[in-house]
């Protein structure tokens, strides 16, 4: 289903030199499978979900999704198998805020080119429990609402493969419960492979699956100590 | 959802600086449209006054512009005169004659036959020859002019030296070329208006407009006429513009001032006995009293004295039932003649003839009011074009300045937008859409605003100028494949206004591709999440 084969990303550092991020030897989920991604801050992760999502290309390596190799496709390729294969969540601001709750699932149906389903998008709102707040702006959700709108929006084209970036690391811990069982429950009906990343453990205890990227990841295997210090020396992204 | 949608609900967003900046595209292309419908009117006001009903104008040898200004205008410093001799030539033999009536040679000539033909009848024989003739006309003449105590001593000078002041028999030389002709008298004031001494045939038979197809209308009383009973040879009638700022009613009398807005005012009064409807023309601005009653105003008789002696003022003349008579068209000058030729070709030939000859000039105000309005408007238009374009060009930048100044919030919804399976493309799309909806819009907006403008001021630029303007009138055409090719072979005439909309469309794209590109280029990874 999902398959990467020696994935390998680098950053160009300023003065010139490659900062390695992944070299990923393998890593595999099946369809429908879930699995939670765990991994210190500055490890990757994002970085891999941006790879997979074809949102950052890929020094190398092989990344196939539905049998398609997504590192082979042109940009724009890239950019339609993305609006109808995978859905994502992000940690915030996943929401347009010009756009109503049910413009903003539409929203994720208009670039996927052909499939645009109005009662679709009101039948995610209300199984992510927000059909009377349909109307409602982001500014007018709380945090948890928008993630929740974030929910329905990635799903909203049915996707194969569900990439979620942290998406409860700013609710409040009811919230936070009740986010990830929506994910995980509409991800098993749809039968939507699951890549979640999250740093809480009391989030990633509850997967079958948990894939340490530490594990996985050659660069943080080899230089530890040295990545450590980069991430103290950088901001931090997410 | 389309790109429009997503477009729109960007600049709804940011409601403010987006109505700013459509507002002042608006009232740039309020201002396009409104200098070009007033360039229209003025234009068009222009070609009312091309088709003045009159294609030739006769005056002193000076500046064709000068004596156009004067002669349709009636505006600029006063020119030279023409004889009154010189202006007969223009008239039917019929009508020659007439005036000859008229005239101190004329009299004496008529007393002279009377005599001559007494003699004959009591002699019962010939008149005794030529000379015969001459001598006792001559002598007629000077006893007629002592009989009226004229003090014409000069006269009489030429007289005896066989020099007469008119040419008897004269040809009417140019008449065979000309359809209407009617004279004008300049030199007098009223208020800050030319006073034009001329013949009732200025509104009788003059027609203006297209094809010469409008009539002068009064919108109080009639025309004046050659002769009263009421008023004698002094009757007036006086143009919108004047009997507006003047609050002149009909029966009310005026004295033209003489030679200055400032200058005497002379004793004579007309009555006025009609007041013009506006008509867009000139005349609007103008006095127009009777020729017979301006020539007996003081200082108007032409002295036709020389040296030492005086003329005579106040020169006034009754018949013996008492009745004023009109003065001797020796002492008459024209300021100028409004020729309309009895073919339109005779125009250049006419002109020629005249021109030639070095008694007047002829000029064609219709290449004259050419000549004015490139000289003058032409340059002005180009100008105002030039300005409001650049307002427009100036809010085309401003709406640049939104845009660009919202890319940074927005690097955040674009690289969502991308997430969300968005192309390039689309992204740099729905950024040129927006900057498309602003300055159309906008320019929609100023378009509506321009023409309510129009409609609201119509009636005002009516009274004004007698061009209408309505909601729906556009600024004048132009054929648009002369833009494209410099030769056009064919017609494709278009309103400026269009021109409007590929400017537009032209002006959002140019200052929606610098945001668009930044659009298209934003690092999605890099702008996620920030
Ligand atoms: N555009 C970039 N250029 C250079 N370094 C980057 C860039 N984006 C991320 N990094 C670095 O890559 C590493 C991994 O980042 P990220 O994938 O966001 O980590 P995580 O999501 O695991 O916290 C970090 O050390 C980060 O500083
Ligand atoms: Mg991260």
């Amino acid at each position: 289903m999902l398959e990467l084969t020696n994935v390998e990303k680098s950053y160009l550092e300023p003065d010139g030199s490659r900062l390695a991020i992944l070299d990923i030897p393998s890593f595999q989920l099946a369809a429908g499978e879930q699995t939670a991604m765990i991994g210190r801050s500055g490890c990757g992760k994002t970085t891999l979900l941006h790879v997979i999502a074809g949102i950052s290309h890929a020094d190398a390596g092989d990344i196939v999704l539905d049998k398609v190799q997504v590192r082979r496709l042109s940009e724009e390729a890239r950019d339609r198998f993305r609006a109808h294969c995978i859905g994502y969540v992000f940690q915030t601001f996943n929401l347009l805020p010009g756009f109503s709750a049910l413009e903003n699932v539409i929203l994720g149906m208009s670039f996927a080119r052909g499939k645009r389903d109005v009662t679709r998008a009101r039948e995610l709102l209300n199984r992510v429990g927000l059909s009377h707040r349909a109307t409602h702006k982001p500014v007018a959700l709380s945090v948890g609402e928008q993630q929740r709108v974030a929910v329905a929006r990635a799903l909203a084209n049915r996707p194969s493969l569900l990439l979620a970036d942290e998406p409860t690391a700013n609710i409040d811990p009811t919230n936070q419960q009740n986010v990830i069982d929506l994910i995980r429950n509409t991800c098993r009906e749809e039968n939507i492979s699951l890549l979640i990343v999250t740093h809480a453990m009391e989030v990633a205890d509850q997967f079958e699956r948990i894939d340490r990227l530490e594990d996985i990841n050659r660069v943080t295997q080899s230089k530890h100590g040295e990545n450590t210090e980069n991430t103290l020396a950088q901001p931090e992204v997410y | 959802m389309s790109n429009w949608l997503i477009a729109w609900r960007s600049i709804q967003q940011r409601k403010l600086p987006s109505i700013l900046t459509a507002l002042s595209m608006a009232m740039g292309v309020m201002l396009i449209v409104a200098v070009l419908t007033i360039l229209g009117v003025v234009e068009d006001s222009f070609r009312n006054k091309s088709s003045l009903g009159y294609n030739m104008l006769i005056g002193a040898k000076g500046g064709s512009l000068q004596l156009t200004l004067n002669s349709v205008y009636y505006l600029s410093e006063p020119i030279e005169n023409i004889p009154y001799d010189y202006y007969l030539e223009y008239l039917s033999p019929e009508q020659r004659d007439a005036e000859y009536g008229n005239s101190i040679q004329g009299y004496a000539y008529d007393a002279t036959w009377q005599t001559l033909q007494a003699d004959a009848a009591l002699t019962g024989g010939g008149f005794g020859g030529t000379a015969a003739l001459l001598d006792g006309f001559i002598l007629e003449a000077a006893k007629q002019a002592t009989a009226k105590q004229w003090d014409y001593s000069e006269f009489f000078q030429q007289l005896e030296n066989k020099i007469l002041p008119i040419e008897v028999g004269r040809k009417t030389k140019y008449h065979g070329y000309t359809g209407i002709t009617i004279p004008l008298c300049l030199g007098d004031y009223f208020g800050r208006f030319r006073v034009v001494g001329t013949t009732p045939a200025m509104f009788d038979s003059l027609r203006f407009g297209k094809n010469a197809s409008k009539e002068f209308r009064f919108s109080e009383g009639r025309n004046f006429q050659t002769w009263s009973e009421d008023h004698g040879f002094y009757e007036a009638v006086v143009g919108a513009t004047v009997a507006r700022e003047h609050n002149l009613q009909v029966g009310q009398e005026i004295a033209p001032s003489h030679g200055a807005a400032d200058g005497d005012v002379h004793a004579k009064k007309f009555t006025v006995v009609g007041i013009l409807a506006s008509s867009g023309t000139p005349q609007d601005r103008g006095v127009f009293i009777n020729m017979e009653g301006f020539y007996l105003m003081e200082n108007h008789a032409k002295p036709i004295t020389r040296g030492e002696i005086q003329p005579l003022t106040e020169f006034e003349e009754t018949d013996a039932s008492g009745r004023t008579l009109p003065l001797p068209i020796e002492q008459r000058e024209v300021t100028a003649v409004l020729l309309r030729t009895r073919e339109v070709i005779h125009a250049v030939f006419l002109e020629n003839l005249v021109n030639e000859g070095n008694e007047a000039q002829a000029a064609l105000p219709v290449a004259e009011i050419r000549k004015l309005f490139d000289l003058i408007v032409e340059p002005i238009r180009v100008l105002m074009l030039f300005l409001t374009t650049m307002i427009c060009v100036v809010s085309g930048i401003s709406i640049l300045v939104s845009i660009y100044n919202s890319m940074s919030e927005r690097r955040n919804e674009i690289a969502v937008m991308r997430a969300l399976g968005a192309g390039r493309w689309t992204v740099g799309c729905i950024v040129l859409l927006e900057s498309l909806i602003l300055a159309c819009g906008g320019g929609t907006c100023g378009w509506l605003f321009g023409h309510t403008l129009n409609w609201g001021a119509g009636p005002y630029i009516e009274e004004f100028t007698g061009v209408s303007v309505g909601f729906f009138d556009f600024a004048p055409s132009i054929n648009v494949l002369a833009l494209l090719g410099s030769q056009p072979t064919m017609k494709f005439e278009l309103s400026m206004e269009f021109l409007l909309i590929p400017a537009l469309v032209l002006l959002a794209a140019i200052v929606g591709f610098w945001p668009a590109v930044e659009a298209y280029r934003t690092d999605v990874a890099k702008s996620l999440g920030k």
